[in-house]
């Protein structure tokens, strides 16, 4: 297989000759499991697993290829392979999810072996992008770049990916389970509503260390983790990480679907959990798992900064289009001179995620001419260029808008999360794109937007609330009422470090009729708004009352 | 059912037994109920004894009757089941069973590597299975990225070299 | 996916649908036992006949053609009485081409 060059600057983890040996094994495995299958070797109940855990799915039209994009780093060979396997199996798009991957949404089960092959030309895969396993890490997007940070998550991201790729002991767990990690004290990874939340920190001596939560998480019965630990010392991580996992596999349901999340467990379990994943730990020949200090370095060296220029922090240019664009766009970058660059893809009217082979193509240009060659996925289905110089942002700005990137709506109410909804999804009840579409178009009116100031809509089209709505400001979840879509809205959630689930507000609404009632929703939180206060802010402080009357009231 | 060791089929010595019927000679697995019930004159018996763990059943919980075993069998009830891993692994790592340890029920080809990993040792497979098959997706991938039971030869990293015999 | 079993006799008439192995696509099948891309190449059961079709359906699973089969009821336009199989027919209700 011809590695592709990858630029020399970009902090992906690097493959090396047995990683990509391992990757060819695994298409060949997979290779071997799709030949089974069509020959009638295995049934579509044993298939079903086996292909999930290499992220292929089968909904409404097609099959589905979900593509692990680790912790949401990209190089831009990466993302312009990602394109060409847009254009040669897919119809010339591909859709960012929130969980940092990509999909592909019109793929074939025969032509799944050769895209696996392709994208492995750039060292990357499919595994456990689905099925009872663990799931790719997910992380912060502006890792290496934040001023926040304190400890590089992408380093224990890459080591929990390789811990977990193919784990003999956690391939068939009850249900599926997500990491998040953050390692920065303002949370935005979501990492209090996964199944384990690792927050990196150091100690007073400068040590590594990781508050860990667990059995946080949306679906059915979303709850918020608990903490179990609140400082693993580094060489630990790996072997508690074990013993949570071997108390889970041991314990979780697993006859009833809905119960089968270490949340159930952990919840019904309480302070026992802690005692049986302790008992496992000390029991532990302790030494096979540990984790080595040489190891975090080595790995570490994989994401060392990039040779940044010295420079000082600029002025930005005055153009008030490009201005409105930085305002909402452009954060601030712990290397002076440089900024961190929230790419759109969000564009009013469009669908969430979405990005055509052309746009991913013109990102990766852009990334080389200005972020190192690198790009980032972020859990809001946008992407982000890490490290810009500032005196750069302008051409960026143009080259972005060039291509329909430069939408300058990052943050706010039109930056909607949206899952694919019953356009795509054989679990939907209800469709959820068109509805972050229409939603987008009444709020069109930038002004008006940043009037409203910052406000995240989520959606949903089932309760498995794959569109996070229960954090958001304002979640939205498509349920199925005797046929007709209708949408239910919860108010007041949180992702970040006052993670908090939204409180439903009334009954659903029509699919004519949710549109007018986020408008009402939002003149409801302008009428009664301090000066500067988020909608959020807003929602907490008067309660739900003032948005219930506004809603329900005339009837 | 065959069984399958080291890739390949051998003839299977142990006779499962149910309940109360009578034992007879030779090997055989019985069931935790029976096992409990009967250990003291069980050690006593002159050929070995297995034990049918199920799978919601701790390994913790038959340690006291481990030395009187030269096997166990654990099963899969779905293929998607994995609780059999974990019990595996705790037999050979907490409690330093040496015995065979034998998967049973829905087991298929693509569990093979992983349960040796685990410290299985060999696998019921059913009437009319394919070992080249079995042999085939135990050895294509031969690269781990994580401590096991099996002998594996450390790689730079987290990696090894998979001995999956 | 497996069968999902019917709690409730069909009333209406009845074609059978599931997605392509190989392909994944949608595919329909009526009285003639064919899977067909294309509702309209298909003649729908009488409801007294669901049981039978589905029985005709599954043989389509367990030759390796067809995976998830399941009883999609028809009103009288002709076309599915759910709206998710409204959409399973004509594709996506959004246009991604056009973004
Ligand atoms: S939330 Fe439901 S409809 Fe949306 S992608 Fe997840 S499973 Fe599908």
């Amino acid at each position: 297989m011809n590695a592709t060059v990858i630029p020399p600057f970009a902090r992906t983890y690097r493959y090396d000759a047995i990683d990509r040996e391992f990757l060819a094994e695994r298409i060949a495995e997979f290779r071997g499991q799709v030949a089974r299958r069509l020959a009638g070797d295995l049934t579509e109940d044993e298939f079903k697993p086996l292909r999930l855990m290499n992220g292929l799915y089968l909904q409404l039209h097609a099959y589905m290829l979900r593509v692990a994009i680790p912790y949401g780093v990209l190089n831009a060979p990466q993302l312009r392979q990602l394109a060409m396997i847009a254009r040669r199996w897919d119809r010339g798009f591909g859709h960012f999810t929130t969980r940092q991957n990509i999909q592909f949404n019109w793929t074939k089960l025969e032509d799944v072996p050769e895209m696996l092959e392709a994208l492995a030309e750039v060292d990357m895969h499919a595994i456990q992008t689905s099925g009872n396993c663990i799931r790719n890490v997910t992380t912060d997007e502006y890792a290496g770049a934040s001023p926040d940070e304190v400890v590089d998550p992408r380093v224990y991201a890459e080591i929990l990916r390789q811990w977990s790729t193919l784990h003999p002991e956690f391939t068939w767990l009850p249900r599926k389970f997500k990491f998040a990690i953050t390692g920065s004290p303002s949370d935005r990874v979501a990492s209090l509503v996964h199944d384990i939340g690792v927050a990196a920190k150091r100690n007073a001596e400068g040590e590594v260390g990781f508050e860990i939560h667990v059995g946080g998480g949306l679906g059915r019965t979303p709850l918020i983790g608990r903490r179990l630990y609140d400082f693993v010392p580094e060489a630990e991580f790996l072997g508690r990480m074990e013993a949570i996992l071997r108390v889970y596999n041991a314990l979780g349901e697993r006859d009833n679907i809905y119960k089968a999340r270490i949340k159930i467990l952990v919840r019904d379990l309480g302070e026992e959990f802690r005692a049986l994943v302790d008992a496992e730990y000390d029991r532990m020949p302790q030494q096979a798992y540990r984790l080595d200090p040489e190891i975090v370095a080595a790995i570490a060296a994989h994401f060392a900064p990039p040779p940044f220029a010295r420079l000082e922090d600029r002025p930005l240019p005055q153009d008030p289009a490009f201005a409105a664009w930085a305002r909402a766009s452009v954060r601030p970058h712990k290397q002076p001179g440089y900024a961190s660059v929230t790419i759109s893809l969000k564009p009013i009217g469009g669908i969430p995620g979405d990005a055509s082979a052309s746009q991913m193509e013109a990102v990766a240009d852009l990334a080389e001419r200005h972020s190192f060659g690198e790009i980032r996925v972020s859990h809001v289905q946008n992407l982000v260029l890490p490290h810009v110089r500032q005196e750069d942002l302008h051409a960026l700005w143009q080259g972005l808008a060039a291509h329909g990137l430069a939408t300058p709506n990052i943050g706010l109410i039109s930056d909607i999360i949206a899952c694919p909804g019953m356009d795509y999804c054989a679990l939907a009840t209800a469709r959820s794109i068109p509805v972050a579409q229409r939603i987008s178009e009444r709020f069109a009116d930038l002004d008006r937007q940043h009037d409203i100031g910052e406000c995240f809509i989520n959606i949903s089209g089932c309760i498995n609330a794959c569109g996070h709505h229960h954090v958001a400001h304002i979640g939205i979840l498509g349920v199925d009422k005797r046929g007709e879509e209708v949408y239910q809205v919860t108010l007041g959630g949180s992702a970040t470090n006052d993670a908090a689930i939204g409180e439903l507000i009334g009954p659903a609404f029509g699919y004519d009729d949710i549109v007018d009632a986020i408008e009402t929703i939002i003149r409801t939180h302008i009428a009664h708004r301090a000066p500067g206060e988020r909608f959020v802010d807003t929602y907490r402080r008067i309660g739900a009352a003032p948005f219930k009357e506004a809603l329900y009231a005339v009837a | 059912m065959p069984l399958l060791e080291d890739g390949r089929l051998r003839p299977d010595p142990w006779a499962s037994v149910d309940d109360d019927v009578p034992l007879p000679d030779g090997p055989v697995i019985l069931g935790l109920e029976q096992l409990r019930r009967e250990a003291p004159a069980l050690a006593r018996r002159n050929a070995p004894i297995g034990l049918a763990l199920p799978p919601e059943t701790a390994p913790a919980e038959v340690a006291p009757l481990l030395g009187l075993l030269s096997l166990v069998a654990l099963r899969l009830p779905k293929a998607k089941d994995g609780r059999a891993f974990t019990q595996a692994r705790a037999l050979r790592e907490y409690h330093g069973f040496t015995g065979e340890i034998r998967a049973t029920g829905h087991v298929i080809p693509d569990h093979y590597a992983m349960l040796l990993r685990c410290g299985v040792s060999t696998v019921e497979v059913p009437e009319g299975a394919d070992p080249a098959v079995w042999d085939a997706c135990r050895r294509v991938v031969d690269i781990g990225y994580q401590a096991a039971l099996s002998a594996d030869a450390p790689l730079s990293l987290l990696r090894r070299r998979l001995r999956v015999a | 996916m497996s069968s999902k079993a019917k709690s409730r006799p069909a009333t209406s008439p009845v074609v059978f649908s599931g997605n392509g192995l190989r392909d994944g696509r949608v595919a329909w099948m009526g009285t003639e036992g064919r899977w067909e891309p294309r509702l309209g190449a298909v003649t729908p059961f009488a409801p007294e006949a669901a049981a039978e079709g589905l029985a005709l359906a599954q043989q389509g699973e367990r030759q390796q053609r067809v995976v998830g089969v399941y009883a999609v009821e028809l009103g009288a336009d002709g076309l599915p009485l759910k709206f998710r199989e409204r959409l399973r027919l004509g594709g996506p209700s959004i246009d991604a081409e056009a973004a």
